[in-house]
């Protein structure tokens, strides 16, 4: 049965794509309009830090729409071409190039943006968010020179491995002493560290940086310890935010990110949604609004949606636990839940053997289970995820885990 | 009836398709992905898709 609306999604990337997918298998037949900035078809962004970044994977191993399969699901593309404003009272997107799509649902997919590097010298200093930041950095590191890089954050530890494997002399500076402390807490965090200096590469964690000067090739790094680094290529990964500020003057309530009820539907707009990155959305789950940077996000606020426009009449809530993966060196990082509000942790496995496979699972006071880090251990991630879907206790999901390892999941 | 298709080879372990499917999909000691039914009803079929598009590595596919 065909539908008299038209859903605009505005953002082609992960989010967007899986929208306008998602509302087809949930059987809309309307109209659906998907609007991305850049010109290259959608692609996939947790390669370009990795894979792609190699030169291991092509432009098409990380396709995440083909202009074929566009075209079979009937999706229209309108690429290259950034919306402008959202017109909530004439139900418009306003593209920059001057012309209007009416819609009856608008779904806001627009994503974050790296957060931009404080420091500019003439070239040099990269960012990796996009397709065409991982192929000018790509460039970059075929220079045999140093590499610096500022945050120890995830996209700052996938770089240095990234760039390490390369063959390049890397260093990672941040600020804090152990950077993915704060999701996973400081003492796990601490093994983070390890896996650089194990791997070879340098850290100078607990400093900041006080400039950047010089251009590609030749670059200075000034640290706060008055020490001085020497680099060809100068990578930031110090966050993203969130790209909201096409919507300042659309009425809708942004605050870092667009404000949205537990359907993902944005407050005093029924007709907008918003998904992935740009969605701030009250988690029924935690009774908070949130934002959630994380790949399996986009995806799962991506098939709220989609339902909740093609079904109105049996609205879903968008009450995720939340999943982040990461590869770094010979680590395979899978982390569920919000391991960083806990106040204890065990460790199940071995994380600093030749072959480290293992978890650390996190509880609070009350013995409620909060989270749990997997390194190269899907099996008990994967226990942990369901665990903690379900509310299970701390002590019930530890000793779960050592059945599993005894049980020959874990290597002798 | 629709059937459940694996790359075994390109599959990372990252569980996705248990969120959504946990009676089409699992994962082995190795983290290897393992379908547990080979064929779904239609009615499934909208649930089951879902979870296989969640795959970040696009090892699930589903074949009419």
């Amino acid at each position: 049965m065909t539908d008299p609306r038209t859903v605009v999604v505005v953002g082609a990337s992960v989010a967007g794509v899986r929208t306008a997918q998602s509302l087809r298998t949930e059987g809309f037949g309307g109209r659906i309009v998907l609007v991305g900035d850049e010109p290259d078809l959608p692609y996939d962004k947790p390669p370009l830090s990795k894979q792609f970044l190699t030169g291991c994977w092509s432009v098409e191993r990380i396709a995440l729409l083909t202009a074929e399969a566009a075209a079979a699901a009937e999706i229209e593309l309108r690429l290259g071409v950034a919306a402008q404003r959202l017109d909530v009272a004439d139900r418009q997107v306003v593209l920059i190039d001057g012309s209007t799509i009416d819609y009856d649902a608008a779904v806001l997919a627009t994503g974050a943006a790296a957060r931009p590097a404080p420091w500019s010298p003439t070239s040099g200093v990269h960012v990796l968010r996009s397709m065409a930041d991982a192929r000018a950095l790509r460039d970059d590191l075929e220079v045999d020179r140093p590499v610096v890089i500022i945050g120890g954050g995830f996209i700052g530890a996938e770089v240095a491995a990234t760039a390490h494997a390369l063959g390049r002399e890397v260093t990672v500076v941040d600020p804090l002493s152990a950077p993915i402390g704060r999701v996973v807490g400081r003492e796990v965090g601490e093994l983070f560290v390890d896996l650089h200096t194990r791997h070879g590469v340098t850290t100078k964690f607990g400093v900041g940086v006080e400039s950047v000067e010089g251009e590609a090739g030749d670059l200075t790094v000034q640290l706060t310890d008055g020490s001085q680094l020497a680099a060809g290529t100068v990578v930031v990964g110090i966050g993203a935010v969130p790209n909201d500020g096409w919507l300042a003057g659309s009425g809708l309530l942004v605050d870092d990110g667009v404000v949205c009820d537990e359907h993902c539907r944005a407050v005093d707009a029924a007709d907008v949604y918003a998904v992935g990155d740009v969605l701030r959305w009250f988690h029924p789950g935690h009774g908070e609004h949130v934002r959630v940077e994380h790949w399996t996000n986009a995806v799962e606020s991506a098939a709220v949606v989609a339902h909740n426009i093609a079904h109105p009449e049996e609205l879903r809530s968008h009450c995720p636990v939340e999943y982040v993966w990461s590869d770094q060196y010979d680590w395979k990082i899978q982390i569920v839940g919000r391991p960083v509000g806990a106040t204890r942790h065990t460790l199940v496995g071995d994380l600093t053997s030749a072959h480290p496979r293992g978890a650390a699972v996190y509880a609070d006071d009350s013995g409620d289970l909060r989270g749990a880090v997997a390194v190269n251990w899907p099996k008990a991630l994967l226990v942990c995820r369901r665990a903690v879907g379900a509310g299970a206790s701390f002590d019930d999901v530890v000793a779960q885990l050592d059945r599993l390892s005894a049980a020959g999941a874990a290597p002798a | 009836m629709p059937r459940l298709l694996a790359d075994v080879k390109a599959c990372q372990g990252y569980g996705n398709c248990i969120t959504g499917a946990p009676d089409a999909y699992d994962i082995d000691d190795d983290g290897k992905v393992v379908l547990l039914t080979e064929e779904i009803s239609d009615a499934d079929r909208p649930r089951v898709e879902e979870a296989a598009r969640s795959c970040p590595a696009n090892a699930l596919s589903i074949e009419d």
